[in-house]
């Protein structure tokens, strides 16, 4: 049905043409799911654009040859092409909510589609939109025809998304991380739609992502990308039970699972021992019947509703949850950035739930609880280089001055796996992984002894989610410090806590030792999360 | 749609302490420029006794609160005072000078949307392309090019060398007559009561001035433009809309434009809120008859009244243009009325 051989794309940019697709080969037979895995930077998503031919500006399908169903992809004319995408290849985007026109409303934008591969009319428009948004399960679309993007919650924009890719019944979808963003149930959902609606109506598939767990799940078979070129591909089980490349060996590893140690997601050789943290007895903190009230337009939100907790000395918790549980809320309480409305939130016996956020920054306290902050890139001040970055506190909270700050600040470069000749680069010129590592140095640089990890690793590729996980690790021996881990995956909260708390609509509705938890849930929602999780093929070797 | 008629209401509610401050702040403005009214309305021949008693004619020698409140008083009741210059009420005068700059200003905004907008799409849609640098050439002879200067060059060229152009003198040659005062709009008046000679005359009047205001205020929206349908094109609706198969026509104007409109609507206000102020030098070398040269003879003289009036006129004028563009913003844009309160 689609076959690819040879396929290499070109950028022309400022400095120089840049080749992000090497020469690719594959075929796709009809009703097969493929699935495309690879870290950012490695072609996955360009390949799809060029099989499109929705490259950017710049980009430019260099040689090979890509024919679909005896057309000539690279060669067919734009008019052609026009009537190709939508009616015969669709694709489905990451981050639905930008990919649908935020200020149309989404049974108009189906309904455009519908019309230009003359698949209504005027008059049946309307109702076939309607229908369009049926057959993805959108409760009342009716009502949801005139709804604005903006309106709908993610996981309703991918579904519209779905409904548009769907809607004049193409043979070929593409889908292109389509479940980046959501909550973990969300993307199951999602997933299992798309993957019911494939095989109902006996289309092909490409997925492509960055999780091989995912892959796994929905694909028939998966090659692998690495830097524009495939270096391996197989059937799912094959790939994760005996991975023949390298790059497939560390990416199977550094995937989160449900069994195995934090150590094992790194590549074999890098294995060491993993040294072991020592829980004291004393709480370090304590949390009593905290809980946030917002005022809302129609009455209040509670977003936090009265949970109490204990983190003790040198221990790491876990505080899992789906977006707009109050975990974010909490996390923001504890690191005193934001007011609480009741209850109490002790350091070391010490009540600081009524200190005001606003003025916590001079507080002597301030240096001891830390945040390192979900977002690496956004997170850092663009003009500040790494140095600025990591000495900004030291300057402001410890007092610090002269060669005192350029020796902690290499210190903590140091500390962190941060290479000292990067130190006066700026965000922009460092990779996620360096970006996260700045983050981390910056959080430790006033010697904190509780750090709030706001989702880490969430926007960082599954290898270098590995290497940072695994730094956290021998970060909190070596400092003695407490972590509270923010996270909506159980598989990665599991790795680092020793204790998980699962949070739902503001309240606390399950907690206790990981293990427990993971193996014998008690609450139906943990047991959803666990199971919303994708779950990779377990390897041969423990 | 109620929401949107409380969010009006609202938006006309915030009005008025801004009003009030600008009355406030337009009053003791004036208070303390330089140069003293009387002196200037007593004459040159005038004794110390005549100054005084001019003084207390124009109500000068009372404290300044109570001028205030004589001043607000008579606010009320819809008197903005005397003009000592003219001797003519001051509401009379804007009132028959603000639609001749509104006339202006707003011809010459169509003017430089109808070739600023079209121009920034299509340098957008080909960035680089010769039309790209024709966008870039015009945008930087627009904002170099001091307005006195274009309208001076223009008059010379298309008057005195062409002579295509009428004599550079008011809104309408003496041999015709002013259209009957309805709107104030000459254009809109002798159409209404369809003298098409008094329009054609009107017209050719205008065509100069207009250009000239135009050529300036073009730079501001074609970049604007340009810079929207840019980003709006880089977008990922765009991207998904592609992968959709919709049409090149359907993508640009459908989706794109639409979405670039916001910032171009913006620029348009302030836009026109700036030259309405600001074209005083316009109407100057075209012997307008517009608030902006009145504005500046009257605060050459000191004439608190008038200047009072003017500021007033504006603060008034701005008020309602931020309403207009904040509703053209909520039809533009379906979220503006829920998360801009």
């Amino acid at each position: 049905m689609l076959s690819i051989k040879g396929l290499s794309v070109a950028f022309r940019t400022r400095n120089g043409e840049v080749n992000a697709v090497k020469g690719i080969d594959f075929e796709l037979a009809k009703g097969e799911r493929l699935g495309i895995v690879g870290e950012s930077g490695s072609g996955k998503s360009v390949t799809s654009y060029a099989l499109m031919r929705i490259l950017d500006a710049g980009g430019r399908i260099k040689a090979g040859d890509a024919i679909y169903s005896g057309v000539d992809l690279r060669n067919a004319s734009e008019r052609d092409m026009r009537d190709i995408r939508g009616r015969e290849i669709s694709m489905i985007f990451q981050n639905p909510r930008a990919a649908l026109n935020p200020i149309r409303k989404v049974g108009h934008q189906i309904e455009d589609v519908l019309r230009r591969h003359s698949r209504a009319t005027r008059h049946n428009a309307k109702a076939k939109a309607i229908e369009a948004l049926e057959a993805v399960k959108i409760r009342d679309a009716a009502a949801r025809y005139e709804a604005y993007p903006f309106e709908l919650s993610g996981g309703m924009c991918q579904r519209v998304v779905i409904a548009l890719a769907l809607a004049c019944d193409p043979k070929l979808i593409i889908a292109d991380e389509p479940t980046t963003g959501l909550d973990i149930t969300t993307q199951k959902a999602v997933m299992d739609l798309v993957d019911d609606l494939v095989r109902a109506r006996g289309m092909s598939s490409i997925l492509i992502t960055h999780d091989l767990g995912l892959a796994s799940q929905y694909c028939d078979r998966i090659v692998v990308m690495k830097d524009g070129l495939i270096v391996e591909a197989g059937d799912p089980v094959a790939l994760f039970t005996n991975p023949q490349h390298a790059y497939t060996r560390k990416l199977v590893n550094a995937t989160p699972r449900r069994t195995g140690s934090i150590r094992a997601l790194l590549p074999e050789g890098e294995r060491t021992e993993l040294p072991p943290h020592v829980i004291g007895q004393k709480p370090l903190i304590d949390v009593v019947n905290l809980a946030k009230t917002y005022q809302g337009k129609s009455g209040p939100v509670h977003a936090v509703k009265k949970i109490s907790f204990t983190i003790h000395e040198g221990e790491s918790v876990g505080l899992v949850g789906e977006s707009g549980c109050g975990k974010s809320t909490t996390s923001s309480m504890l690191v005193r950035l934001l007011d609480t409305t009741s209850g109490s939130i002790f350091y070391r016996g010490e009540d600081i739930a009524s200190l005001p956020a606003a003025t916590f920054a001079k507080h002597p306290l301030r240096s001891k609880i830390q945040m390192v902050f979900q977002d690496a890139t956004d997170s850092l001040n663009p003009r500040f280089t790494a140095r600025q970055a990591i000495a900004d506190p030291l300057l402001r909270l410890m007092g610090m001055r002269g060669d005192a700050v350029t020796k902690r600040t290499e210190e903590l470069a140091e500390m962190t796996g941060f290479p000292a000749h990067l130190l006066d680069r700026f965000p922009h010129q460092l990779s996620g992984g360096q970006k996260a590592r700045v983050g981390i140095a910056r959080a430790l640089a006033t010697e904190p002894d509780f750090l709030i990890l706001d989702e880490p690793t969430a926007a960082l590729d599954v290898s270098i989610q590995a290497l940072v996980l695994n730094l956290l690790a021998d970060l909190r021996v070596r400092l003695g410090i407490s972590y509270l881990f923010v996270s909506h995956d159980l598989n990665v909260v599991r790795l680092l806590c020793d204790h998980v708390i699962v949070m739902q609509n503001g309240a606390i509705v399950e907690s206790g030792p990981v293990a427990t938890v993971m193996e014998t849930p008690q609450h139906p929602y943990t047991s959803e999360l666990l199971s919303a999780a994708p779950q990779a093929p377990e390897r041969e070797m423990a | 749609m109620a929401v949107r008629g409380t969010s009006v209401l609202t938006r006309i509610a915030q009005a008025i302490p801004v009003l009030f401050g600008v009355i406030v702040i337009s009053f003791v403005l004036t208070r303390a420029l330089p140069g003293d009214p009387a002196v200037q309305f007593a004459g040159i021949m005038a004794t110390p006794e005549t100054i005084e008693e001019t003084r207390a004619k124009l109500g000068l020698d009372k404290p300044l609160p109570e001028q205030f409140v004589v001043y607000l008083g008579q606010l009320f009741q819809g008197d903005l005072g005397q003009s000592v210059s003219t001797g003519r009420p001051v509401l009379t005068e804007l009132a028959s000078r603000l639609p001749a700059s509104l006339e202006l200003t707003l011809s010459a905004l169509v003017l430089s949307c109808l070739v600023a907008v079209p121009l920034g799409v299509l340098a957008a849609t080909r960035p680089g392309s010769w039309i790209d640098q024709i966008c870039r050439l015009l945008v930087t002879m627009g904002v170099s090019l001091p307005t006195f200067f274009t309208g001076v060059m223009l008059i010379y060229i298309f008057y005195y060398l062409l002579g295509i152009a009428p004599s550079p003198l008011g809104r309408l040659d003496f041999i015709y007559l002013d259209p009957p005062h309805v709107t104030g709009f000459f254009l809109i008046d002798a159409a209404l009561v369809g003298d098409w000679e008094t329009w054609f005359g009107a017209l050719k009047q205008l065509i100069l001035p207009a250009i000239t205001l135009a050529l300036f205020t073009l730079a501001p929206i074609a970049r604007m433009t340009r810079a929207a349908m840019l980003s709006a094109l880089s977008s990922d609706y765009i991207r998904t809309a592609r992968a959709a198969g919709l049409g090149s026509g359907r993508i640009l104007y459908g989706y794109a434009f639409r979405n670039a409109l916001l910032p171009v609507v913006t620029t348009l206000g302030m836009v026109f809120s700036f030259v309405l102020g600001a074209n005083v030098l316009v109407e100057k070398v075209f012997a307008w008859p517009g608030i902006g040269s009145y504005a500046v003879e009257a605060l050459i003289v000191s004439d608190y009244a008038a200047v009072q009036g003017f500021v007033l006129a504006m603060a008034f004028l701005f008020v309602f243009l931020n309403l207009v563009i904040d509703l053209a913003y909520s039809l533009i844009d379906p979220r503006f009325g829920t998360s801009g309160k």
